[in-house]
């Protein structure tokens, strides 16, 4: 009963900053949380990402769902980041960066006029590639995001309970004062997931989170993936394949792709359908190849 | 077994030969190498040397000549030129003092202020942001007397008309350093790397709530060394100074707004040493003392600071 008060609490203020974030919230939407797998989180109709006129992916066109984790794996260089940054708008701080197409959050255009990227990123959170934790304290990393946003009212419990989510309360529980920088990497990065979920946004996306981790802390990050999906939706870029495997309910394959000279490049959906038939029986034999080790 | 038992003597020489040339290998170095070797690096001790020998000239001079005028009158009393045994540096003291801490007042603000407009909100790619850059590097150099100049014209005169003030004063010598300060804060900011912008960013903090609470307090301690090394210098200044009104003989305690004049260290050292008695050039030699200890104690501060709170990432 309480774990419910909490959770509708934390729809609340989400509802609250989609609110403020200019997004017009569709109330049935936030509450209908069990209520069908196939509720879109993202939807994207041919969107182009280009960087100083540059492209890097174009004409990608897919939905993603809510409380699944959704894997985007392909080659280097085939645009997987570009694709994840494009979700909270953290392209917006590369001044060269242009994203065309249709890229609708919860049936709104993310990239509408009156939308706020700071807003926007206050519901669609991110984990980076090399976990960057603040100079500060365990408690001051996980509380910055609740303070920032003027939640200061039980921090404690709200920090508590984000490291509990990110599976890192037990180890850090005696030493909250400390500075983060004396974590190992597989527990700065869990710090940066506890960090991440502080602020209870609507969808975590992840960049490469476990690239930089040993596979005892890799498999833990995995392990959390599935447990955070019944609370977030999660989306992650991975160079792994076995990982996609493992976490995500659906896996979208980008490749690279050459215009008729050669002289560009860019990356391009090949295909995107459940995990399991990505990698048991994929539609297209490029995904075969890259899938059975063959290319990439 | 057969062929083993023949063939051991001549596999026991071999290994000895090879044993000899690899001994000759690592002991013979060629003679020319240790030559060279041994040369260059007399010249690099001399250049070393070189550079100490300046400080140590400076040092033995001064405490040879000033450790008899050492004591406490040299702070408490006012300078005199009838009486060396008396005079002090009082004025001159607490000029300084109040100068450096104007000095201070203008320059943190201002100084981080610019520092990071251009590296946090300027657009690099604009070629007047490029010009802004080199142009502070190149006011870093200008010459301290240049600055006395613009004091003149536009402090104490011009525009502002404060009059020769220890506020001018002070104003011109934090022109001066300002540049010197810019360039320090700006290394600390950019030294805070790009990945906790971003961190901070994804949580759905602002671009201002992101440099108040992550990049500011991270490259803080930069930014305190670069301005400690900048009052240091300002302290050390003494030509602007003479431009823009410190008085060379002042036997009262200046206030900032004053309009009855102000000194500062260095310019009574320099008064007391154009003093032909022997007794001022010992009075000047331990104003030198003074200085030098002050100043030591600010860089070595300075460097303290750096490496006891610098981030490392």
């Amino acid at each position: 009963m309480a774990q419910d008060d909490r959770a509708q609490t934390g729809r609340d203020t989400r509802e609250a900053a989609a609110v403020r974030a200019g997004i017009a919230v569709r109330p049935n939407e936030f509450r209908q949380r069990s209520g069908g797998k196939r509720e879109k989180v993202f939807e994207l109709k041919g969107v182009d990402v280009s960087y100083s006129g540059t492209t890097a992916v174009k004409g990608i066109s897919m939905d993603i769902h809510r409380n699944e984790v959704t894997a985007l794996i392909g080659p280097s260089g085939c645009g997987k980041s570009t694709l994840l940054r494009c979700l909270n708008r953290m392209n917006d701080l590369i001044p060269t960066a242009e994203v065309k197409g249709e890229l609708l959050y919860r049936g709104e255009d993310l990239y509408g006029s009156r939308v706020d990227p700071v807003q926007v990123r206050k519901l669609i959170g991110m984990v980076f590639q090399k976990p960057n934790p603040f100079p500060k304290s365990i408690y001051d990393n996980v509380a910055f995001g609740p303070r920032i946003l003027g939640r200061k009212e039980n921090l404690d419990a709200t920090v508590e309970k984000a490291l509990r989510g990110a599976a890192l309360w037990d180890e850090v529980k005696d030493r909250l004062k400390d500075n983060a920088f004396g974590l190992s990497g597989g527990q700065q990065q869990r710090l940066c997931i506890a960090r991440c979920i502080a602020v209870q946004p609507d969808v975590i996306l992840m960049d490469e989170p476990c690239s930089a981790l040993d596979p005892i802390s890799t498999g833990k990050i995995e392990d959390l993936m599935i447990e955070l999906k019944d609370e977030f939706s999660i989306v992650i870029v991975t160079h792994n394949m076995q990982q996609a495997a493992r976490v995500s309910d659906r896996t979208a394959f980008l490749m690279v792709e050459l215009d008729a000279d050669e002289q560009n490049r860019w990356g391009r959906l090949v295909e995107y359908d459940e995990t399991e038939k990505i990698f048991t029986n994929p539609a297209d034999k490029r995904t075969e190849d890259y899938v059975s080790g063959k290319v990439g | 077994m057969g062929i083993g038992d023949a063939s051991a003597p001549r596999n026991r020489l071999a290994v000895a030969g090879a044993r000899a040339t690899t001994q000759a290998m690592l002991r013979q170095q060629p003679r020319g190498d240790v030559i060279r070797n041994t040369v260059f690096a007399g010249l690099l001790l001399l250049a070393v040397a070189i550079a100490l020998a300046g400080l140590l000239a400076l040092l033995i001079q001064a405490f040879a000549k000033g450790s008899s005028a050492l004591s406490t009158d040299l702070f408490t009393n006012p300078p005199s030129t009838a009486f060396p045994e008396k005079a002090g540096y009082r004025p001159a003291i607490i000029g300084s003092l109040q100068l450096i801490a104007g000095v201070i007042l203008f320059v943190v603000p201002v100084g981080i202020g610019a520092a990071l407009y251009l590296e946090e909100y300027a657009d690099k790619s604009r070629w007047w942001n490029t010009l802004i850059e080199v142009n502070i590097q190149n006011l870093a150099a200008v010459p301290s007397i240049i600055y006395g100049i613009l004091g003149l014209a536009f402090i104490v005169r011009g525009p502002l008309d404060l009059g020769f003030i220890l506020a001018a004063g002070s104003l011109t010598l934090a022109l001066l350093v300002l540049p010197m300060v810019i360039i320090a804060a700006r290394e600390a900011i950019r030294a805070v790397p790009d990945s906790i912008r971003q961190g901070s960013l994804a949580l759905g903090a602002t671009k201002w709530q992101t440099i108040r609470t992550q990049v500011l307090p991270a490259s803080i301690p930069g930014i305190a060394t670069g301005v400690i090394l900048a009052v240091s210098r300002a302290l050390g200044e003494t030509a602007p100074l003479l431009l823009v009104g410190a008085t060379v003989f002042v036997t009262f305690d200046p206030t900032p707004f004053g309009t009855d004049g102000y000194s500062a260290m260095p310019v009574q050292i320099f008064n007391y040493a154009l003093r032909p008695q022997e007794e001022f050039q010992a009075l000047a030699a331990a104003g030198i003392i003074v200085m030098l200890v002050v100043l030591l104690a600010m860089n070595s501060f300075a460097i303290w600071l750096r490496n006891r709170y610098e981030q490392r990432w």
